[in-house]
């Protein structure tokens, strides 16, 4: 069997996530991980899984999204709702999980769809400023909202109200959801990473992949073999959108309240996931990966610097964004990199360089 | 070319190391002193949680520093039972998730009880964790319910409904505002502001208390208060109940000024801070009422020292967050010692004494109460609200 180029890179992500998997857990087994590690494991994957599923909006269809971290508050929030709903009925806690899975996942899809139409007419700034719209009313309604049954039914509202006799409010206004049961661990993150890597790359490398590519590099032209513009759009747009609410899922999961403030769902939030992927490279699948490690762990171990932590997390923020673009690091990498080191001893032992 | 990319990197580096010494410098030299006084045996490890970066962040800092001087004062004057406490305080940046990080690097730190967090929000995600891990948790300032819904968790504070409900009472009572129309305006997408919103509206309607405008507003549209204002105005209000943290309040207070409006505002324990906004023209919150545990200018001697040891720390006034994390360190040195706990006793075994220890106790001499404060195995503590209203630019007890 041969590899295509592409195909062993997309490999070589997944053998990297296994590897780091693998690692982790025999680090575990071996005692020596501290308890705050461990708890970064989850947050880590479900911010590496948004940062993929925004890449193949930025990167690949070329499109500006600002709105990702709505469509993570629909995925967290349906998921939530239906676990907290469910949770006293005894059913299995993987079922119920998986459950939720799928019920986030798809609703992220449905919302990234329903938003795609009116907002995929757009291109560029505009496109983003829409985005960056959408998901600031997600979360708006979802923080306004009141949803709670008792013996008269369920009641939906945008004011508090009182329930009469037997009963339990599910999304509580400003308070949100609490009592999610946290089922996220780290391995069905690891499993769910993996799943996202694998469509990502497998949409990518197909036909479908090939004509989203061709609308990014030049639409027109495009437009003019007969690419169907709105529908690839939409495509990219949707799967997107419906990753991005895998994520929300494993997020709502990992700790037991749920609220739609701007904290975890704002703007701030799309804006960070869209640092992951500039940083990580932009249509570079394996560097969003990378990138989210780097720039979520950081913060976090340089927790005994104190208040400075968050200025020389902007500080290296800057520095990565120089190494990475500035033309004269990109000048000095060609000439002195790792790359060009291997290719000029390729070419020095007369191998080819393929 | 090569040159400049090298020498950059060096300059990146140089800052960051010389950053780092700054940090090193300052910091831990509490934590230094706290290790050398325990060298005796073991001490017990406290660990505090709350936003130090970040919008809340003055909260944060007001707890972590009064936290400091209580454990300072302890330790100078023999510590608990004869052991010293260590401390030690991680930021959460008021974020749910990156409490739950903090926690768990306490956890790596030997931390044996938690006093935090801070805010609310993070408050709920922690004590998920505690309680798993039986681990004593008493927040000094985490007012929603579901803060202390377990019976490892204590607070210090009012709860959100308490402060609602102890407002309609004071406001029912006082015979200058009893019989006033009352409006709200209050932020409806934080718990803080809604809790207490609920539950005024709830005992307001309980005392028929005439309530006359009810608005809110969200943290994305905090800047302009006018439609509220207007609608208040409209409707004839002369008391106005603001259940929200003191940035919007001093907005409002200043938009209220310059439409001509001039009730009497009114309101609770994030009132507490606005004399300390910058550029805000303190003459506008004259005669403003607050329901707040504590009065930095009260003149008792506890509270004399305090703010002044604080003062002398920090360069400001402390806030009633700084106070009710000092008494929160002394409620865990009165029970520790009531109950004879030791450090060398497990997470849990502390937990269990403490959770015990906590409802027996009456803790008396504290800055947030002006009589004692005793604690209901649900984690509530009984205290007296105190009203101060604002007089020439300072907290006064009101009758």
């Amino acid at each position: 069997m041969k590899f295509t180029k592409q195909t062993k890179r997309d490999l070589y992500t997944c053998v990297m996530v296994i590897l780091f998997y693998v690692v982790i857990q025999v680090l575990d087994k071996a005692g020596v991980l501290s308890f705050h590690i461990k708890g970064l494991l989850v947050p880590l994957c479900y911010y590496s899984i948004a940062a993929v599923a925004l890449n193949l909006v930025v990167g690949i269809l070329g499109d500006l999204s600002l709105g990702h971290a709505g469509f993570m508050c629909v995925g967290a929030f349906s998921a939530s709702l239906f676990s907290v709903a469910v949770k006293e009925s005894g059913m299995p806690a993987g079922l119920r999980f998986l459950t939720a899975l799928i019920i986030g996942t798809l609703m992220a899809a449905l919302f990234g769809f329903l938003i795609g139409i009116p907002v995929l007419r757009l291109n560029g700034d505009y496109l983003a400023i829409v985005t960056l719209a959408f998901g600031e009313i997600i979360k708006n309604f979802l923080a306004a909202v009141y949803l709670g049954y008792d013996e008269e039914g369920l009641h939906v509202a945008f004011k508090s109200f009182q329930l009469k006799g037997e009963g339990k409010m599910l999304i509580n206004g400003a308070m949100g959801i609490q009592g999610t049961p946290t089922d996220s661990t780290f391995t069905i993150s690891i499993v769910i990473l993996l799943l996202a890597l694998f469509a990502i790359q497998n949409l990518v490398n197909s036909r479908a992949g090939r004509a989203i590519m061709a609308i990014r590099d030049n639409r027109i032209a495009a437009e003019a073999v007969g690419i169907n513009i709105t529908k690839y759009k939409m495509l990219a747009f949707t799967v997107s959108a419906a990753i991005a609410g895998t994520a929300g899922v494993l997020f709502s999961h990992n700790t037991s309240t749920l609220t739609a403030s701007s904290t975890y769902f704002g703007y701030n939030v799309s804006i960070l996931i869209l640092v992951y992927v500039v940083l990580g490279g932009i249509g570079n699948i394996r560097g969003s990966i990378i990138a989210t490690a780097i720039l979520y762990i950081l913060p976090e171990l340089l927790r005994g610097l104190n208040s400075y932590r968050m200025l020389i997390y902007s500080i290296v923020l800057i520095v990565i964004m120089l190494i990475n673009w500035a033309p004269a690091a990109i000048a000095f990498r060609e000439r002195y990199g790792i790359r060009a080191f291997i290719g000029r001893k390729r070419e020095n032992s007369g191998k080819e360089v393929s | 070319m090569k040159k400049r990319v090298l020498s950059a990197m060096l300059a990146a580096s140089m800052a960051v190391s010389v950053l780092a010494g700054c940090a090193t410098g300052t910091a831990p030299a509490a934590q230094g002193e706290a290790a050398s006084g325990s060298s005796g045996g073991e001490a017990f490890k406290i660990g505090g949680i709350g936003p130090t970066t970040g919008a809340a962040a003055i909260y944060g800092s007001d707890v972590r520093d009064a936290m400091q001087i209580a454990v300072d004062e302890i330790n100078a004057d023999g510590g608990i039972n004869g052991y010293q406490i260590e401390y030690k305080f991680e930021d959460d940046e008021h974020n749910a998730e990156k409490a739950v990080n903090a926690y768990n690097t306490l956890k790596d730190w030997g931390m044996q009880m938690l006093i935090g967090t801070v805010t609310s929000a993070p408050c709920i995600a922690v004590s998920e964790k505690t309680k798993e891990d039986n681990m004593f948790q008493l927040t000094p300032s985490g007012t929603a319910v579901n803060c202390v819904q377990y019976d490892n968790a204590f607070r210090l504070c009012f709860s959100d409904p308490n402060q609602g409900s102890a407002s309609a009472d004071y406001i029912a009572g006082n015979d200058s505002l009893k019989g006033s129309k009352i409006a709200i305006i209050y932020d409806s997408s934080i718990e803080y502001s809604t809790g207490i919103h609920d539950s005024f509206v709830a005992r307001a309607s309980e005392l028929s208390l005439d309530v006359v405008s009810d608005t809110s507003f969200t943290t994305d549209s905090n800047t302009d208060f006018t439609v509220q204002l207007q609608s208040s105005k409209d409707a004839g209000a002369d008391l106005l109940f603001l259940p929200i943290y003191y940035q919007e309040a001093s907005l409002i207070l200043q938009q209220a000024d310059s439409m001509g409006y001039a009730p009497v505002f009114f309101g609770v324990d994030g009132m507490d801070g606005i004399l300390g906004v910058e550029n805000f023209d303190t003459s506008l919150a004259e005669g403003v009422y607050l329901l707040t545990p504590f009065s930095a200018t009260a003149q008792d001697e506890l509270t004399v020292n305090f703010v002044k040891k604080f003062k002398e720390m920090t360069g400001h006034i402390p806030n009633q967050f700084g106070a009710d994390a000092y008494d929160a360190v002394y409620a865990v040195k009165a029970v520790c010692e009531a109950q004879n706990v030791a450090p060398s006793q497990s997470v849990s075994d502390i937990c269990e004494a403490m959770k015990k220890g906590m409802t027996e106790i009456e803790l008396g001499n504290v800055l947030t109460s002006p009589t004692s404060i005793t604690w209901t195995a649900e984690g509530e503590p009984n205290k007296d609200p105190r009203a101060v209203i604002i007089k020439n630019s300072e907290y006064v007890l009101a009758e």
